[in-house]
């Protein structure tokens, strides 16, 4: 039977290799091989060609040096991190089934209050599986699918199959291969033709347990004319030791339809995140990534959105604050692959006590995308003299007639506008604090307003002691 | 011992000197204005006053209420009522004029970990609005960018009128200003000043006589070179008007030289100058 699956992998020849399913334990072991790929799969109970899918992922990734580019990636271990922790026997439906412990720290994080608020379904990945999943009864109604994404291979595999590594193939890259062998959790999110979605899809994400990786995948489908918001967060405690985030988001977005990414990551300053996010847009379509990076040791991550038919928009809005030892490099891919399209960056960085944060993009548009617009900017905030900010932008323009801009700034924050905010009786840290905001104020405005107090009080987090 | 009391006050920035030994004395309910070709150094002055690190005083002393001024931070300066309208007001990108208000209102009024209840402060941002005339969509914006000339001018009169001072120094206001804006301006600084009941100092530094037609000032003073070398009453203003800064100027030389011979108090014309 099915010898390919629609991405071209042969299932029948990982049918039965590496397969050993005397050797489960609870918690994987550390560091990969194929066995431990396919006691993932097995574990899981998923179908063969998924198995098949992630085999050959992992066979690609063994093969594939790693990205030379960038930051320096070489002092990641990844013979010394968990590819698979299962962290209950089965999913929860409702709050109350949830283990105390888990329970607790989601309090932190604020959850139940925004169930009390009657916010979307609440996804929430504790280590590297969805406990707990929660949609609203109308837009079940209406045919709209919020699931982990196991849960969603397990009950909705036609529609998963179909769209599953269509947009982010794991030849894409050496992350996106790794992610494809061991990915674990995620959302699946599936709006139906016409469907719009008016409260925020949420989820948040936590890594929990020391050197564990979490490969979550992502993968939303917006049919024709629907529109979705999905809202991603991201907490995670200290640890002693790296961890590694490796996501894949993949975002197909339907003639006429509109989605917007939200994402505020707080990751643990000793969090390797590399980040694989991508969107296809078709006719009339808009994609839309908002992206909040604080926290992390170093953060790889170009939201892109492929711009494949006449009229698809897309834009790309980011925040970067890097700290002292953190390493931002957060940018954008924005494709016109068809005439008409319009693109639109804009990017915010702020570095201090020594770290550093910037901008790497490219415009592509290939010939015969005419009439397409892109505009671009990026403005970075030095607050000290040991900071840094890189900007690299690329543009690889291969028509004429198409409106490009760039604008690109470099700030500190001046002694004039301390000196005024101080003018009027407030203090210098709260100055310094106001400046900030203000900088990033643009991106803010677009965020659901708990996600915008939030940031706003990581910002201020961030800024404690920076008046010395 | 007046309420601000500027002594000896030598200031530099980098290399040049630009404030030469000035001396002032203003007491809370007096209104003084400050007159002066450009580049005598009254911006100065008024910047040094509110603690513009940009500046280097290099001698003298301020005494705000007998504290030592120049030891006190900007902040610690508003919080304890001084003021200063800026005439170039920078703008702060993505604060909005609102939260901006609501922060230094909060801090005049001594709130330590929480802002002035959102109530109050809407109440009295309403209230403040309405008596200067002042569009209510500019507090929407943020502070000062893209605002009009005139725009920026009226905001300081707002943040002026939020913070109720008990000594504002209004640098230059008026430039800028067509004749309605700064009748509009004057109005609302005079309504302060009553607002205050009469105990509010002003400074107002200006380099036309135009606004002293609406405020009525008890002092002028002049400053050339760094130095305040004339003062007196109004009417001081109208001889200036009459003259310009060159006729001063000359009759000062004059006088300065016969000071100079004689001693430090001269009468010249209608005019009762004191030397400094």
């Amino acid at each position: 039977m099915a010898t390919t699956n629609p991405l071209g992998i042969n299932v029948e020849k990982y049918k039965y290799g590496f397969f050993e399913p005397e050797k489960y334990v609870f918690k994987a072991r550390r560091g990969l091989n194929a066995a431990v790929v396919n006691e993932i799969s097995h574990m899981k109970s998923e179908p063969d060609w998924m198995r098949a899918f992630r085999l050959h992922a992992y066979e690609h990734y063994t093969q594939r040096p790693m990205p030379k580019w960038g930051a320096d990636l070489g002092t990641i271990d990844f013979d010394n991190i968990f590819y698979y922790i299962k962290p209950t026997e089965k999913r929860a439906d409702s709050w109350d089934d949830l283990p105390p412990e888990i329970k607790r720290t989601y309090d932190r994080l604020g959850i139940p209050e925004a169930e009390r608020k009657f916010l979307a379904g609440v996804g929430a990945q504790y280590e590297s599986e969805s406990v707990y999943h929660n949609l609203k009864d109308e837009w079940e109604k209406l045919g709209v699918i919020f699931l982990d994404t196991d849960s969603a291979l397990k009950q909705h595999p036609d529609i998963v199959r179909e769209y599953f590594g269509t947009v982010v193939p794991p030849e894409d890259n050496k992350l996106a291969a790794l992610n494809s062998a061991v990915w674990s959790g995620g959302s699946f999110v599936y709006i139906p033709a016409g469907v719009r979605v008016d409260i925020p899809l949420q989820a948040y994400f936590r890594i929990n347990a020391q050197n564990a990786g979490q490969f979550e995948r992502t993968l939303i489908i917006c049919e024709p004319g629907s529109y979705v918001h999905y809202v991603e967060g991201c907490t995670a405690p200290i640890y002693t030791s790296d961890s590694l985030h490796s996501a894949v988001v993949e975002i197909i977005v339907k003639e006429g339809a509109r989605c917007r990414y939200t994402t505020i990551q707080n990751w643990s300053t000793n969090v390797y995140n590399l980040v694989t996010k991508r969107a296809v847009a078709y006719r009339d379509a808009t994609m839309e990534w908002i992206d909040g990076n604080l926290g992390s040791k170093l953060t790889m991550k170009y939201p892109s959105v492929y711009m494949v038919e006449p009229g698809a928009k897309a834009e790309i809005l980011s925040v970067a604050f890097a700290g002292k030892g953190q390493h931002q490099d957060p940018g954008g891919k924005v494709i016109h692959a068809a005439p008409h399209t319009q693109s639109v960056v804009v990017s915010k960085s702020i570095s201090k006590d020594g770290g550093r944060a910037g901008y790497r993009g490219l415009v592509k548009i290939y010939d015969g995308a005419k009439g397409s617009r892109s505009a671009v900017r990026c403005d970075a905030l030095i607050l000290d003299d040991r900071s840094r900010s890189d900007t690299y932008p690329t543009m690889e323009i291969d028509e004429e007639d198409v409106s490009i801009t760039h604008e690109a700034t470099v700030s500190k924050v001046s002694d004039e506008q301390l000196f005024y905010l101080m003018s009027r009786g407030v203090k210098e840290d709260e100055a310094m604090n106001m400046i900030v905001r203000g900088f990033v104020e643009p991106i803010v405005k677009e965020l659901p307003l708990e996600y915008a107090v939030e940031l706003n009080r990581l910002i201020a987090l961030e800024m404690e002691g920076s008046v010395g | 011992m007046a309420d601000l009391e500027i002594k000896d006050l030598t200031v530099q920035v980098e290399d040049k000197v630009i404030l030469k030994g000035a001396n002032l004395a203003i007491n809370k309910g007096e209104i003084h204005a400050l007159m002066g070709p450009n580049g005598s150094g009254k911006s100065t002055l008024a910047n040094v006053l509110m603690g513009n690190p940009f500046y280097q005083v290099v001698k003298g002393e301020v005494l705000y209420k007998g504290e030592d001024l120049l030891a006190m931070s900007p902040d610690e300066r508003a919080r304890k009522g001084l003021f200063i309208a800026f005439q170039y007001p920078v703008s702060i990108p993505g604060v909005t004029m609102s939260s901006f208000l609501r922060t230094a209102v909060s801090a005049r009024r001594g709130y330590e970990k929480e802002l002035i209840p959102v109530g109050e402060f809407q109440k009295l941002l309403k209230n403040k609005m309405a008596e200067l005339k002042i569009e209510p969509a500019i507090v929407t914006r943020y502070v000062n960018e893209g605002f009009s000339g005139g725009e920026k001018k009226r905001a300081e009169i707002l943040q002026m009128a939020m913070l109720e001072p008990e000594i504002a120094i209004m640098d230059e206001t008026d430039s800028g200003l067509d004749i309605d804006s700064v009748k509009v301006v004057s109005d609302g600084i005079n309504r302060m000043y009553e607002h205050s009941d009469r105990r509010m100092g002003i400074l107002v530094i200006t380099h036309y006589s135009r606004i002293l037609h609406f405020i009525q000032p008890s002092y002028v003073h002049v400053m050339f070179d760094g130095r305040f070398v004339v003062s007196g009453g109004p009417e001081l203003a109208e001889e200036l008007e009459q003259t310009g800064y060159e006729g001063i100027k000359s009759q000062f030389e004059v006088i300065a030289a016969e000071v100079a011979s004689e001693g430090a108090v001269r009468r010249a014309g209608k005019v009762f100058w004191v030397v400094h």
